[in-house]
């Protein structure tokens, strides 16, 4: 259980970090940030970089504010920064109740919420809040800066439109507004274990019907994203059980669950029903 | 074999000015190259916590960071707990509530304890539960290390207006 040779890299600014990637990324050289995946997988060695380009003493990564409606997310903010609310509405109350679901206290204090995307473990928290938020997502090369979707960003397991020679260097969420109500649920055997299925609802209730709805599904499938169908059953409704049983069989029917040999597709998509009808019951408690 | 580089790392205040390879774990650094073993080798991959040491105050796993991460903090283990010969709080109560059967797990669980207590000093039961949740242990069933652990923050906070 020890990592196979590397040689280490601590760059001081964003331009030295991405330089060193320009050059040691056909080297296999790979950015080190909160480490709580990598280096698991490097004491395996499921993961052999040739090259850590060490991002945890880069300046300016460390951003995390409120500014012209989102909230900056800089590669290096870990998940524990999210423990205080980041942001005095609801989206910082979000995060808040959503980092606690995050492996365990001192894996929080180390990973990072950028981190967390660039690894894309589809039964990453995080990865389920940007999806649902559609999150704005910056790259940033030797060749300039490129602004992604989420949709756009994850492809498929641990897979990313990220290239080589980029750094995730900030994420961008939209703040939402005061009324906008969350709710969170997860399923795993044991806290603080890999989600089995999570479901983040988040919507508004004008004149007693839901508007705006956005329902979320992660850790059920090979990448997060919102339910469309789900979304239509609870758009103008007023809130009810019937209506969270609809959306939530809507969630369940339509993804297309992760197999593995401890949960079939039928318990995954039970789990998702589940999952999105507890957010649900809770957003619009 | 990579190269290897100057490592100085400050440990319990103390500093130790090591040659060592970037893929050297701080967990094998303390125990090896310090000779602190106080610190356990559990599972290398994050999950049971007996490598959990602070850095900057903050509880982090040994076994994720490597050595030459943690030069220029302030890295404390459960070797800097006790002031001399006098126990911390956590370390008395544990042995007042049979909270140490093998022992493997405690230094984990002590320097998680009191890394959280200096995030969050008046944490609550429910936090304070969450957070035991973090780390492994084999032995007890954890209702001693609960109740110790329970009784060491209600001691550490105190009675308003006493020590």
């Amino acid at each position: 259980m020890k990592p196979a040779p590397f040689t280490y890299h601590r760059p001081e600014t964003l331009e030295e970090a991405i330089g060193l990637l320009a050059d040691l990324a056909p080297q296999d050289g790979s950015v080190l940030a909160g480490g709580q995946s990598l280096v698991p997988m490097m004491n395996f060695r499921l993961a052999r970089p040739a090259h850590l380009i060490d991002i945890n003493t880069v300046g300016g990564l460390d951003l995390l504010a409120a500014e012209n409606g989102v909230l900056r997310i800089g590669a290096r903010v870990r998940h524990a920064a999210f423990h205080i609310p980041a942001e005095q509405g609801p989206l910082g109350a979000m995060l808040a109740a959503v980092a606690r679901h995050i492996g365990h206290y001192p894996i929080r204090m180390r990973g990072t919420f950028c981190g967390s995307l660039a690894h894309a473990d589809p039964a990453a928290e995080w990865g389920l809040v940007a999806a649902t938020l559609d999150a704005e997502l910056v790259a940033v090369s030797t060749g300039g800066e490129r602004r992604l979707a989420t949709s756009d960003f994850f492809q498929g397991v641990m897979t990313t439109a990220l290239k080589p020679d980029e750094v995730l260097a900030e994420a961008r969420l939209p703040i939402l507004p005061a009324y906008t109500r969350f709710g969170f649920a997860e399923f795993s055997r044991r806290a603080g274990d890999f989600a089995m299925a999570m479901a983040l609802a988040v919507l508004e209730i004008e004149g007693g019907v839901i508007a705006a709805p956005r329902l979320g599904v992660g850790g059920a499938e090979a990448i997060p994203h919102r339910i469309e169908e789900a979304e239509a059953a609870l758009r103008g409704e007023k809130p009810s059980e019937a209506v969270f049983r609809a959306a939530a069989e809507a969630a369940a029917r339509t993804i297309d669950p992760l197999e593995d040999p401890q949960i079939d597709m039928q318990y995954r998509r039970e789990l998702v029903g589940a999952m999105a009808y507890r957010a649900l019951r809770q957003a619009c408690a | 074999m990579s190269e290897s580089v100057e490592v100085t790392l400050t440990v319990n205040g103390r500093p130790y000015a090591l040659r060592l390879e970037p893929r050297r774990t701080l967990l094998d650094a303390l125990r090896d190259e310090c000779g602190l073993t106080g610190t356990h080798m559990g599972c290398e991959h994050g999950v049971c916590g007996a490598c959990t040491v602070l850095i900057d105050g903050d509880p982090i796993r040994a076994c994720l960071m490597f050595a030459v991460q943690a030069q220029g903090s302030a890295i404390r283990t459960v070797e800097g707990l006790a002031q001399g010969e006098e126990l911390h709080p956590l370390q008395r109560a544990m042995i007042a509530h049979h909270a140490v059967q093998c022992g493997f797990c405690t230094p984990g669980f002590l320097m998680l304890v009191a890394g959280v207590l200096e995030h969050e000093p008046d944490i609550g039961d429910e936090a304070l539960l969450d957070v035991l949740g973090s780390n492994l242990c084999r032995c007890t069933g954890y209702q001693g290390i609960v109740a110790a652990m329970r009784a060491a923050v209600a001691q550490m906070r105190g009675p308003k207006g006493s020590e």
